[in-house]
């Protein structure tokens, strides 16, 4: 059982289903509000959906400098798995965890339906129990989700296989690339603008999504390396 | 000390898609400002700020611009100072 320390911040809307999704899966999750410096021993941290901040100035800017983000910031620079929502692709973005940024749907619309999306990596902590090439419907809700890079970016993510997510059939954000989602060089760190968490259980439409969640209890991800986890009254590093 | 005002503007870089631009383009053409070959739209910030000098407060703002104004990767900014 891993523990998920999911982020609060003000204008998240998305943590409560991010949460039972998380649990559903059989991790130890609970929320960290965006306040707080300690991640409390987390092995993944999972930065939910929603609107931080209104998306004031931009979409996740001013998020990227919440009290906890520094922890955030040295659990991921340490190896230990992050996973970016929605709004929290956008913080990990304006924070610099992943490259490039999340500008304003192409249409100008906010889009909120299901789409078809690739799995197109398979060796992160979110997707190792799907299939490359599996394709899931899974819905985006969100008006800044056009994923931007400098040519030599978009040319390092492709080559490093770093795409891991495509959306399929239509784009309807001008995503570059029919960008969804991505992950960090060393794969620890990964973004998705489509929700999984709203397709985790068949009664919610389909269960598309929870393998991200299953994925993140069943991969051998590596740990925060300066883990430290109390049991009884005794320190065990971990 | 002194009271300068920074106006800053932030632009989204030119060689990215402006939707909003391009709406507003085209709402000029639809009413009959044809003329309007580009339009882009960008931000513009007004910032108050005491700095020993113009040059003090233009390096403090751009140094704002850099950690949060503008995001790097998809926008470009130019600061003004004069003193208020």
């Amino acid at each position: 059982m891993r523990r998920v320390a999911v982020v609060v911040f003000p204008g998240s809307n998305c943590e409560a289903e991010t949460l039972a999704a998380a649990q559903a899966a059989g991790a130890d999750a609970y929320f960290v509000w965006h306040r707080d410096t300690d991640l409390r021993q987390a092995d993944v941290v999972i930065l939910p959906g929603g609107f931080s901040y209104g998306d004031y100035l931009r979409s996740g800017a001013i998020a990227r400098f919440s009290p906890v983000m520094a922890a955030v910031t040295a659990h991921a620079r340490a190896g230990g798995a992050v996973l970016g929502i929605c709004n929290g692709f956008q913080i990990l973005c304006e924070a610099g965890l992943l490259p490039g940024g999340l500008m304003r749907n192409a249409g100008l619309r906010f889009v909120s339906r299901p789409m078809r999306v690739r799995v197109e990596a398979t060796d992160t902590p979110f997707t190792c129990q799907y299939a490359k090439g599996e394709i899931l419907d899974i819905p985006i809700a969100h008006g800044d989700g056009r994923f931007v890079a400098e040519a030599r970016t978009m040319a390092e993510l492709e080559a490093s296989e770093r795409i891991v997510w495509r959306y399929v059939l239509d784009n309807p954000t001008g995503s570059n690339d029919a960008i969804a989602g991505i992950s960090s060089a060393n794969r620890n760190v990964v973004g998705i603008m489509p929700h999984p968490e709203r397709r985790s259980a068949p009664v919610l439409g389909s269960p598309d999504g929870a393998r991200v969640f299953q994925s993140m209890e069943a991969c051998n991800a590596p740990q925060h390396a300066d883990d430290v986890r109390v049991g009884g009254d005794q320190h065990l590093r971990v | 000390m002194t009271a300068f005002r920074v106006e800053v503007r932030v632009m989204p870089r030119g060689a990215l898609l402006d939707p909003q631009g391009q709406a507003v383009e085209h709402a000029l053409h639809a009413l009959g400002f044809g003329d309007v070959t580009r339009v882009r739209v960008g931000k513009h910030l007004v910032l108050d700020l005491e700095a020993a000098s113009d040059d003090e407060a233009a390096a403090r703002a751009r140094t704002m611009c850099e950690r949060l104004l503008a995001n790097p990767i998809t926008e470009d900014f130019q600061v003004s100072v004069r003193s208020s």
